[in-house]
């Protein structure tokens, strides 16, 4: 019997997939080379000329560092908010059952089903009607109704693969609830919780539609990327946020790939 | 003498399900208890009242002397071994084993060393390093034993653990085991469906069925000596028989039982016995087990190997000694 493995593709088949990867990934490196054009009010192709000015202007722009700092720290109390909730749902869901258990679990995804259309006007006419004024808050709020779904879903897919008995083993030998979490849940979940924490921190730093419905006056990065199109003064400034983005979000990435790589590789073994 | 473990009308009850019933137990010190009873008659729900996962409805538990109910699992000196063996898949063996003696807060380099004692204690010496994973299925019921006995529990409750073992493994187990209980002089409590497990290891056998403990008694005592027709037939498939048989041979209109061993096979038309006709015979090895029809009462009879057999549909003489005929405590 011959195999597959080791024989060549056609070579319309590597010209075709040459073509999907340059079509994905082409436009991202457009956006790196129009932060280095002389040209800041259109995009011109080909650029008229090369500088590295706009490195400086965009560091010296204080705006440009508001909506980062929003961004950040919006996207890390969404993350914290949605690791905490997502996770102790996940267990309730996994863990026991009891009357409406299902409908929880749906309530729970919906968010993430429903247009983000849907929710911000949702949230926009609740925080209305409740006389909430637009905040830091409304806007971690807005976010973490998405960021809890995905912490959600990895979390409660890692719970049923874990054995119900693990933790009455770990109380059996003497661990309180406590150290039961400490020692044996949190373990055992941990790289799902990395999974779905990079995910909701992702997400939530890239949100753009329940963001206008509930930031009010504040600009996170993306909004403020968004009015930058539109004015058009400085635009490579934009493509420098842009790329500086692209460029720190890849590390933790990697990183997070090189630390579940190692953990598949555990629970993987001999199984 | 304070029993082991001691319960007074103990009830769980799950809604209205009772899997647990009005259950009164004695364990003594020392000795090596078997549950037994088919899925669902409540056996394992009591182990999980003596380990403290579950609570009673009602009834009061006490471990040496001490009241259970409300304790939570990790304040009892108790230790469990788990039908899944529930090793902690991210530790390393030495770890899961040393894991109690952690969580106590002693420290590694003592924890270990116990921990490679416990090891050696169930013949896995120098697999501390392993992962649970790259055991196999002895070898990771080895380990949870030595987790549990690492602790120095009071009592250990061992939850069907030999099956899901191959037989041979099962019959190994099964005399490790026994040996390790009486060198440790622990109290086993061994939950099992296997009647031939529970006679063959415990000191004293708790029947279950439906939530309620049938008969507590001797291996002896459940197999010779059946209180109920449900005892009679789940310990070793003895001969139920009717009240009016049992009248005719002993005067008493009760429900007897016979073990199969103890009727006669005889080839014969004579009519000083009861006479049967062969049904069918099935070959086990040692012995070969006959099931019988005497006049629209279906027996079993056992007859050593070697012994000729009787064809099929032919007249059969059976006879027995009374005094094997026993008469069981339930009311015709």
């Amino acid at each position: 019997m011959r195999s597959d493995h080791g024989q060549i593709a056609p070579l319309g088949l590597k010209i075709a997939a040459s073509f999907g990867l340059l079509f994905l990934h082409a436009p991202i490196l457009l956006i790196f080379v129009y932060a280095f054009t002389t040209e800041e009010k259109s995009y011109q192709w080909p650029p008229p000329g090369l500088t590295a000015q706009w490195f400086a202007v965009t560091w010296n722009r204080p705006d440009v560092w508001e909506a980062l700092s929003l961004s950040v720290r919006v996207a890390a109390i969404s993350t914290a908010v949605a690791l905490v909730l997502g996770t102790l749902c996940a267990a309730a869901v996994s863990r026991s059952k009891f009357f409406g258990r299902e409908t929880i679990s749906l309530l729970v995804i919906l968010p993430i089903a429903l247009p983000g259309i849907i929710t911000g006007i949702a949230l926009r006419s609740a925080f209305a009607l409740t006389d909430i004024p637009f905040s830091f808050w409304t806007i971690v709020l807005g976010h973490a109704t998405f960021c809890v779904v995905v912490v959600y879903n990895n979390a409660v897919a890692r719970f049923r693969r874990t054995s119900g008995s693990m933790i009455e083993a770990s109380m059996d030998l003497g661990a309180d609830g406590v150290q039961t979490f400490r020692y044996v849940v949190l373990p055992n979940i941990a790289t799902a919780l990395l999974a779905g924490g990079m995910l909701a921190f992702a997400l939530s730093f890239d949100e753009v539609i329940v963001t206008t419905f509930t930031a009010g006056q504040q600009q996170t990065l993306p909004i403020w990327m968004l009015e930058e199109l539109i004015r058009p003064r400085q635009r490579p400034v934009t493509n420098v946020v842009a790329m500086v983005v692209v460029l720190v979000t890849l590390l933790p990435i990697l990183f997070a790939y090189y630390l579940t790589r190692d953990g598949d590789q555990i629970a993987g073994s001999g199984k | 003498m304070t029993p082991a473990v001691s319960f007074q009308k103990v009830s769980r009850h799950f809604g209205a399900v009772k899997a647990v019933d009005t259950v009164d137990l004695d364990i003594a010190p020392g000795e090596f208890f078997a549950m037994l009873g088919p899925s669902g008659s409540g056996k394992t729900t009591c182990l999980r009242l003596i380990a403290g996962f579950e609570q009673p409805t009602a009834g009061l538990i006490a471990i040496f002397g001490e009241r259970a109910e409300g304790v939570p699992p990790y304040r009892r000196n108790v230790n469990t071994v788990f039908q899944d063996y529930a090793l902690f898949p991210h530790l390393n063996i030495l770890d899961n084993v040393a894991y109690g003696l952690m969580v106590k807060g002693i420290g590694k380099a003592e924890r270990h060393k116990a921990a490679e004692e416990a090891l050696s204690l169930v013949r896995l010496p120098g697999y501390g390093e392993r992962r649970p994973s790259q055991l196999s299925g002895g070898q990771r019921q080895r380990v949870a034993l030595a987790r549990a006995l690492v602790n120095r529990p009071k009592v250990l409750l061992l939850d069907e653990p030999l099956g899901a073992l191959d037989l041979k493994l099962r019959e190994n187990m099964q005399d490790e085991l026994k040996s390790l209980q009486k060198v440790l002089g622990i109290t086993f409590v061994f939950v099992t469906h296997d009647q031939g497990e529970a006679l063959s290891m415990a000191d004293h056998v708790a029947v279950f069925n439906d939530g309620r403990i049938m008969q507590v008694g001797t291996p002896r005592d459940i197999y010779e000596r059946p209180r109920t027709r449900f005892v009679a037939d789940f310990v070793g498939s003895s001969n139920v028989l009717p009240p009016d048989f049992v009248q005719r041979y002993s005067g008493q209109r009760r429900w007897g039982s016979l073990r199969p061993e103890a009727i006669r096979v005889v080839k014969s038309t004579r009519d000083d016995g009861l006479s049967a006709r062969l049904v069918s015979a099935n070959y086990l090895g040692a012995t070969t087990r006959l099931a019988l029809d005497a006049d629209g009462l279906r027996l079993h009879a056992v007859v050593p190997a070697g012994t000729s057999l009787p064809e099929e549909g032919e007249a059969l003489v059976l006879t027995f000694n009374r005094d094997q005929l026993h008469l069981m405590d339930e009311p015709a």
